[in-house]
């Protein structure tokens, strides 16, 4: 059941969601990356990030929150970790994130040399004016011209805005959505994903692909279960991303791209 | 390489403050090695944090093959539910994971420090030095008797146990701080595994260091994911490489080297 994402081609509607596959080789045990549609590498920053102090990951009813992820920084990355994943046979968009423009094209340019990555991936969280310029940036800077997914939160008032705004600069998909900004017990900024977002995602995607048919739409939020799956589908995504459902069983992705397969005449 | 499988509850029972349980998961018993751990969904849905365990025995059970035991100290969400599951109840669970004890390769005396519920990887560990032919001192550690893992059966692999608890009401009445630079003299241990608080942890990894012994300890941090996935389980240490840096828990541990850890900073 292959999918297409504009430029992108991809064996299966089924992503494992940045920050939630660990490296890759800690999910292997679970399933076979190549038989998935794609894995999004955790968000790679130039320079090592220790990420937030713990807790950094933390329950709450129905879903968890995360503080900053701690990061290997862009070559590290490259050394170890991105080779050990194209070796698996895995499709893999390596998402990526920077405190400034600059460094998310310094990181562009560079991953653009790089063999393996079938795409990038970049959350952009702010304004929908300064999302499509960051959009348009790391586009412009991408030797290759490897497609660029753009990953909004899923905000039901600004995801449409936001949406048609990176396409417009040059974004090959959205991802419709990252996880939605929330707060640690103790203050500290987070994301709050799993269940409890899912019908907050649904509603930005069914949105997005309402007012933009023609955008390729990869729907992302709380899916835990083949059910949930194809109502993203059936919503109008072209393909699913899997993030805390991996966390709370590790072959969740696994038996979704499985379930999704069969049912395929 | 570890299974998500769904075991069954076999049998579940009252040992002291503890609740022993007896699960079969199918293929994670016969992958165990000392050190090694398990991860438990709760039933509860909305709750989507696993839970770890530590393997305390792998037994084999009339028709089913090896199982796995557990020790449940019955508090908190986790603790309670585990406590009160009746048998024939199915638990979603992944295992075996982390890194194991290191063992030796040489025939070496060597010292388990034991803490509370924390003690229970250290018994298969010393059935296993045993027979290596290692020389095994036992310290067992607790609150009190009723939190005191049985030290009866270790007796066997041990050549000596000493047994310690803060008000005591059995063995000497102290702290594991207290007795194990004694302890370790007195074993002429070369390596010391250690699991407990990190309090306890810290304490054993400098008497080790002072008397130039190794020592492996196993770090309990929480763990969200307990699969290497979400990078929630920092461990602060220092690397081969002299350089300070964080690891996960859960997959470069829950077994490390104590001269490695940076107890000072881990919360
Ligand atoms: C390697 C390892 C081995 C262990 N072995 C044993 C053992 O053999 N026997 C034993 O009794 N205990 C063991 N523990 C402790 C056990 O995993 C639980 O932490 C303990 O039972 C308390 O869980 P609880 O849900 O009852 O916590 P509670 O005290 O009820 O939890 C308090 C709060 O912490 C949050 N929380 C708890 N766990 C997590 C988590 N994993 N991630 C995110 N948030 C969390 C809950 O949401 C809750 O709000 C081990 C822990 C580790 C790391
Ligand atoms: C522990 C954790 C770490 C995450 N790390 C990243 C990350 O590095 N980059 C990113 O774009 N999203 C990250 N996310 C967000 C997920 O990729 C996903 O978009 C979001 O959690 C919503 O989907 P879900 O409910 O299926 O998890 C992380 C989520 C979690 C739970
Ligand atoms: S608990 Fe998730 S990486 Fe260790």
């Amino acid at each position: 059941m292959s999918v297409s994402l504009g430029a992108l081609e991809l064996p299966g509607p089924v992503l494992v969601a940045a920050g939630c596959g660990g490296t890759g080789r800690e999910l292997e045990p679970y399933v076979d990356l190549a038989t998935l549609g794609a894995f999004v590498t955790r968000s790679i920053s130039l320079d090592p990030r220790s990420g937030a102090e713990a807790p950094r990951v933390v329950e709450t009813p129905s879903g968890l929150l995360h503080a900053e992820p701690p990061s290997p920084g862009l070559e590290p990355f490259l050394a170890s970790e991105l080779p050990w994943l194209v070796r698996s046979g895995a499709r893999v968009v390596v998402s990526i994130t920077g405190r400034s423009l600059g460094e998310h094209t310094e990181i562009a340019r560079r991953l653009g040399r790089a063999p393996g990555p079938v795409a990038v991936e970049v959350a952009v969280s702010g304004e929908p004016f300064h999302a499509a310029s960051l959009v348009a940036a790391v586009v412009r800077d991408l030797p290759r011209g490897l497609p660029v997914l753009a990953k909004l939160r899923p905000d039901p008032l600004r995801v449409v805005e936001t949406a048609r705004g990176v396409l417009d600069a040059g974004a090959a998909a959205v991802v419709v959505g990252d996880a939605q900004a929330a707060a640690l017990p103790d203050g500290r900024p987070a994301g709050l994903s799993g269940p409890a977002i899912r019908p907050v995602a649904l509603r930005c995607v069914t949105e997005v692909c309402a007012a933009l048919p023609d955008a390729a739409v990869i729907g992302g939020g709380g899916i835990a279960t083949t059910a949930d799956a194809r109502s993203f589908l059936a919503a109008g995504a072209r393909a699913i991303q899997v993030g805390t459902a991996l966390l709370h069983d590790p072959t969740t992705a696994a038996r979704i791209a499985a379930e999704l397969d069969q049912e395929t005449p | 390489m570890s299974l998500h499988v769904t075991g069954e509850l076999l049998d579940s029972k009252r040992v002291g403050a503890y609740r022993h349980l007896t699960l079969v998961a199918p293929g994670v018993a016969e992958r165990f090695r000392p050190g090694t751990f398990v991860a438990l969904t709760l039933a509860d849905s909305a709750r989507l944090a696993r839970r770890s365990y530590w393997i305390h025995q792998v037994r084999p059970v009339g028709g089913y093959g090896p199982a796995l035991q557990l020790v449940v100290e019955p508090i908190g969400v986790a603790g309670t539910w585990l406590a009160g599951l009746p048998v024939g109840s199915k638990v979603g669970l992944t295992g075996p994971l982390g890194r194991p004890f290191a063992l030796p390769k040489e025939p070496v005396s060597c010292l388990l420090v034991g803490e509370d519920v924390s003690a229970a990887p250290l018994f298969p560990l010393a059935e296993r030095l045993r027979e290596r032919g290692c020389a095994v001192t036992l310290l067992v550690a607790g609150r009190d008797e009723a939190h005191l893992l049985s030290a009866l059966e270790a007796r066997r692999s041990a050549r000596a146990v000493t047994v310690v608890t803060a008000d005591g009401s059995v063995g000497q009445k102290g702290r594991v701080a207290d007795v194990v630079v004694e302890t370790l003299a007195r074993a002429r241990a070369e390596v010391v595994y250690a699991a407990g608080p990190h309090e306890t942890l810290h304490a054993v990894a400098a008497a080790a260091e002072d008397q130039g012994a190794w020592s492996q300890t196993a770090v309990e941090v929480t763990q969200p994911c307990a699969t290497g996935l979400c990078h929630g389980c920092a461990l602060p240490v220092v690397g081969e490489d002299g350089v300070s840096r964080t690891v996960r828990a859960c997959t470069e541990g829950p077994v490390v080297r104590g001269d490695r850890v940076r107890w000072g900073a881990l919360a």
